[in-house]
Parts: C-alpha cells; structure tokens; sequence
C-alpha cells in the first residue's frame, strides 16, 4: 500500500480511543489526530508548508499532554486563514464574524464555566478588528485561552499589512514599505490585564507545545502568539519564499526570555538577556504570569450571593 | 398571579425570564439601557448570567456562544447600536443560533434622537444584514404585551433556531403599566431540536435534505460536536466528508432553506388582531403602539356611523400579506398610521397590488402620538375624494 493510499484508506471512528501514554513527542501524530481531529476527508484546506498544520500538532500534543476530554472542549474563532482549523477538531466550534472570537468565547465560558473554552484566532482578526474584545476579556480575566497565529499580515484576502506587520515590509496594501509600527501583541495583553502571556514559533514546536499546555492550563485569561509563519505571502515579498527561510527567520530572529528553557526546547535559539548585545525581534517565552480573580468563580459568588439574598426576601 | 406597576423594559425582561433566558449580554443605549439595567438585577438572583460587553457586536457574539452552550439567550438594543450589530446579527441568523434582540426603537437615523421614540425600523430588521438573511420579528403594543410577546419571542427562536426580534418603541419601553404577571412555572417553553441519533453519529455540522428543515443542534460539552457556523455557504471541510460551499447548488440550496423554514411555517408565527374587520370599507392597518389610535379613531368612526375597523400587526416579519389581503376584501381605503415616513405603507401596498384599495398613511417622524383625531381627518378625506 502506498503512502498515499495509507493516508486515503478509512479509518474506524475512534472517537473514545485514548492515546497510549508515550512521551509527548514521541507519539505518532496519527494517533492524536483519532483523538483530537475530525478531518474525514483527509483534506487539509492549509496552504503547502503552511504553519498552521504544525500549529495544530502542537495544540493536540497539549491536549494529549493535559489530557483534555475534547468533547469539554468549545473553540471560538471569525474570518483568516486560521478558521479553517477550527473544524478539523472535534470540539464544539463557534464561528462568530470577523474578530468576535474572545466575545464569542466570553458567552461560551460564562454560560458554561465547566468547558475549556479557547479563541482561535489571526493577528488581523484579534487585533485589528476584534482588538476591542481581546482587551476587554483580558481585563475581566475571564477563564479562556487565546490563541493568536501571527502571520504578519491578512492572510485570507491575500496578504494585505495588519497590525502585526514589520516596519517597511512589502505588503499588498503596504506596496512601498509598511509605513505603521507594529503592535507587539504581548505587552497589549500585558497592559490589558491578561494573568498569562507567552509568545512562541512554530520553529520552536516543543516549546509550542508546552507552552499552549500551559497556557489551557491556566486560571485565567491566558494569551500566547505563536509566531507562524506565511512564506506564501508576507515571504515571498520579503525575501524570504520558502518555509524554510521563514523557519530560520524565527529561529535566528528570537530570544528565549530565560535560561529556564531547557536546552532541547530551543533548538539554538540563545536565551535572551537584557544587558546583553543581542539584536533580536522576537522575545519567546511565558513572558507574564500573575494570579488574579477570575471572572467566572467571582460571577459565581456574586450569583450565589443574589440568590440567597432573593431567596430570603421571599421568605420573608 | 402577581400584580405589578412595569416599565415596558421591564416587561420584556421578565417575559425573556419567564421563557428561560439565562444569559443576557448587553451594552448601555437610551432608551433600551432599562433592559440591561433590569436584567442586572434579575439573572443573578434567579442563576442567571448578565455580561456587560464592550459593544453592541460583542453582546450578539456573546448570545451566539451562550446559546451554543445550550443556554437560552438574549440582548437588547436601539438606534446606532442596532446598526453597529447587524454584522453579527446576520452571522446569528444564518448560523442558526436561537436568541432573541429586543429593539426598543428610538427616533432618527444616525445617532439619532436618543430620548425619543419612532417605528423606524420595520424594514432594518429585514434588510439589516447583508445578503438576504431571513427575519422574524414581532411588535407589542402595550406593557402586558411586551411581557407575552417576549415569552413568545423565545419560544419561536428555539422552535425554527433563529434570532427573533421583538420591536420595542421607546415609548412602550418607558411607558409604566400595571401588568398581572402570571407564575413563571406555567409557562409553556419550547425547545431547540436537538440530536436523537449518538454522539459519533452526529456529524457537528448540521445538515438537512429537507428544504425547509430546521437541523437539530447540540450543545457544547454535551459529548456531542457541535459547529455553529454558516454551513452551505462558507466554503469550509464539511463534517459530513465534502468539502463544502465550493459548490454553488449548496449555498442555492442553504439560502432558500433558511427562507424557508420561516416561510413554510408563516401560518403558526404570524399573529394580527383584526378588530371591527367584518363590515370594514375603511381599514386602520398599524402596529406597536400607532394601533391604540387606530383602535380609538375606529370605535369613534362607528359612532359617527362610518364602517371603519381596524388590523393590528403583531408579526411584522414575515409579513402578514395573506391577513392584510383578508381584512380589506370589503375595503375602499386603507390608512397607514406610522411613526414613520411609510415603511409599513409600502408593504401593505405591495400586499394589496392589483386591488385597486387606495392606501395612505399618516407619518410623524417628529416622536408625537399620532391622535385618533388625526386619523378620524385623514378617514374624511379619503372618504370625501372616493
């Protein structure tokens, strides 16, 4: 049997298969995908060598690591490239409009605390148009994980500039150079309020992987931008047009933020100190952590407490 | 049965309480914020959630995922915020998510003039959102009504999974009424259809063969998958193994069913109060509040001896042509009376095409009450020129 025919041969529903319990890497992405992914016709919409397909891998292998029941799992999302993934899992899936997704995922979460509830979302939708939401669910600190595939630019409509784009690259709608500066979407989330931030590449996928982990983990509103890359677009424009030429863009371009990464997360990638004389773009790591009161147990008191104050007045 | 003095936004709270809503997300706007100002108080202290949302679009994604969750949910607007969320409006409507926007209308495009009251929206809750999504909408006239019209509301989104929105008017919104609310537990509530078959049977992405089919839809957590978006249309891997939406018949066949399951069930959603109907050569036809005018100028028109009656649309989408076409079977004029420049006109004319009943309208879009006066004059004069 071919390949291909392997890839193309049905396979039984396994919705209930557990993954054996192997370390995180070293399982068989297939296997995780009985699990975690519901792509029936074995028809991936990504672009070849697209990122989001490794991105995707990482976010089963956190699953598998957390060990998430996925049918608790309801995913919110609006317009990009990144939409499409959304339906290759098996979790529940809301696809608002365009930058809804951390106001689709606040409804979720509020009226059903009980589910992991994550945005899947561009840097165009979530920070460009759905910038608004994101802010505001970080400051409530409500328990959800927003995912953002930054990709520097409007994938979908064919690589226009987002807020996310570098300073002077070429564009479709950026022709002469982009003339804006760039959101750096961390410190946004920082300064919103979020209780956990990290930033990743898909160059570096198991840290991404443990970081998402985390990230779902969380109590709280957590963010993490995984840095993937769109060599279609933004680098075939900016002399870079292969996957590969972006991988290493990242892997040259990004700093760990602490010497706590493990050597065989970083794949050569240095560990970024502030004195230091290193040049780099891309501070990777879990860049903020903080406990704060999270917005569904404190709805929960305030609720617990209305009600006994109704209930007693009727009494009365 | 509990008697109480309420404004009309308190109404529509309690009507949406009494029909199961559990999930309000609202956005402050004159003269709707009462309903987000009531709902504060009100789903706390019965288990219910209240959210307070950045803007008036994120209050319809939010009841769009509430709603997935499987809990019942509702928003409330006016003016300028109800332009701002026709986007997720018409997202909610084609992905099928039961919900209920009640627009308490004020008077004046833009901003508008926020303290006052119009009937400007008739055709805004039709032809809001882009690309011919379908609507139902239906407009009280009184307090007591704004209550029942809200439990009606709910029931009907559940019952074809679909947003429904209920026409408030400033002026009933911030009208106070004595209402006889009756106990909750009564109520009859309806539910969305959901899956019969098992979970791994159940391909998330809802489809149906029927072409005017309303697809069963699960809950998320509930072990089922559960995809909440516009199926047919968007061209995404479609659950059931396509890839979907690439295929034209597909989005052909997507819109005409969305249609259709409203359509083919006009009978059981459209709702009119015909009064004074049997013997009427001159026919009121109004709605929302304009109807208790209507009702006033008929009783006194019969008084004078003038065959005058009066049809009060309840539903306003789908629109009730086949009731208007009945009420004016004996008719020789028909007066529009509407706080509006003739929106409700235009569809009456267009029901009563091939005919030959004149139809005219009294507007004020300067907030005033139209009077029974006012229409009893506007009666002279068209009986005077036939």
């Amino acid at each position: 049997m071919s390949l291909i025919e392997q890839f193309d041969a049905p396979r039984p529903p396994s919705r209930d298969k557990k993954p054996t319990n192997r370390p995180d890497p070293m399982t068989p992405i297939d296997e995780l995908a009985d699990v975690y992914a519901d792509v029936p016709d074995k028809h991936f919409r990504y672009c070849p060598g697209c990122g989001l397909g490794m991105a995707q891998s990482a976010l089963m292998r956190a699953f598998h690591r957390l060990d998430l029941d996925i049918t608790q799992v309801a995913t919110a999302g609006g317009s990009g490239c990144y939409s499409i993934m959304a339906h290759y899992f098996k979790s529940g899936h809301v696809h608002g409009s365009h930058g809804r997704g951390c106001a689709v995922a606040t409804g979720i979460k509020m009226a059903r605390p009980e589910l992991k509830v994550l945005t899947l979302q561009g840097d165009g939708d979530l920070l460009a148009i759905g910038g608004n939401h994101f802010i505001h669910a970080a400051r409530r600190n409500i328990d959800i994980t927003v995912i953002c595939f930054n990709n520097f630019g409007f994938g979908d409509t064919g690589g226009q500039f987002a807020p996310t784009t570098p300073l002077n690259s070429v564009t479709e709608t950026s022709q002469q150079g982009m003339p804006e500066p760039a959101f750096d979407a961390c410190k946004l989330a920082i300064g919103a309020g979020a209780s956990f931030v990290a930033r990743t590449t898909v160059a570096h996928p198991v840290h991404m992987t443990r970081v998402l982990a985390e990230a779902i983990d969380w109590k709280g509103f957590a963010f993490v931008e995984i840095l993937q890359h769109c060599h279609v677009l933004w680098g075939r424009r900016n002399g870079m047009p292969e996957a590969i030429d972006m991988m290493n863009f990242y892997r040259d371009e990004s700093a760990f933020n602490t010497p706590q990464v493990p050597e065989e997360e970083r794949f050569g990638t240095p560990v970024y100190s502030e004195d230091g004389e290193q040049k780099v773009n891309f501070i990777l790591g879990v860049l903020h952590k903080e406990e704060r009161p999270e917005f569904t147990e404190e709805y929960a008191k305030l609720r617990a407490k209305a009600t006994a104050d109704a209930e007693s007045r009727a009494g009365a | 049965m509990t008697r109480r003095l309420l404004f009309g936004n308190e109404a529509f709270c309690e009507g949406l309480i009494a029909a199961g809503v559990r999930f309000y997300a609202g956005y402050p706007i004159t003269p709707a914020t009462e309903v987000a100002e009531a709902m504060s108080r009100r789903m706390p202290e019965i288990g219910g959630t209240y959210v307070q949302m950045e803007d008036e679009l994120s209050s319809v994604s939010a009841i769009m995922g509430a709603s997935g969750a499987g809990v019942k949910s509702a928003t409330a607007s006016a003016g300028p915020g109800m332009a701002l969320l026709q986007n997720e409006l018409g997202q909610a409507i084609v992905a099928e998510v039961p919900a209920v926007l009640v627009n308490v209308q004020r008077a004046g495009p833009g901003i508008g003039n926020a303290t006052q009251s119009g009937q400007m929206e008739v055709m805004q809750a039709r032809y809001g959102p882009n690309g011919e999504c379908p609507a139902v909408a239906i407009a009280p006239s009184t307090v007591e009504e704004a209550f029942w019209l809200s439990v009606k509301a709910v029931n009907l989104s559940e019952r074809l999974r679909t947003v429904v929105i209920v026409l408030g008017e400033g002026l009933l919104g911030l009208q106070r009424a004595v209402v006889d609310l009756p106990n909750y537990d009564e109520i009859e509530q309806e539910e969305r259809p959901r899956p019969t078959v098992a979970p791994n049977d159940f391909r998330g992405i809802y489809t149906t063969d029927d072409p005017a089919g309303i697809p069963p839809m699960a809950d998320f957590g509930s072990g089922y998958k559960s995809v909440i978006n516009t199926v047919g249309i968007q061209p995404i891997g479609g659950g059931d193994g396509s890839v979907r939406g690439q295929d034209l018949t597909d989005q052909d066949f997507t819109i005409r069913r969305l249609h259709q399951k409203i359509l083919s069930r006009k009978d059981e959603i459209t709702f009119t109060d015909p009064y004074m109907l049997d013997d009427a050569e001159i026919v009121y036809i109004a709605f929302g509040t304009q109807a208790l005018s209507a009702r006033v100028a008929a009783e006194e028109a019969r008084a004078a001896g003038i065959k005058a009656g009066v049809l009060r649309l309840i539903t306003i989408w789908p629109f009730p042509d086949e009731a208007v076409r009945a009420a004016c079977e004996r008719a020789r004029a028909v007066i529009v009376p509407e706080m509006n420049l003739g929106q409700a006109r235009m569809l009456i004319t267009n029901a009563l095409a091939g005919t030959g009943v004149l139809v005219e309208g009294i507007n004020h879009v300067d907030s005033t009450f139209i009077t029974p006066d006012e229409i009893l004059a506007k009666t002279e004069e068209v009986r005077t020129c036939h």
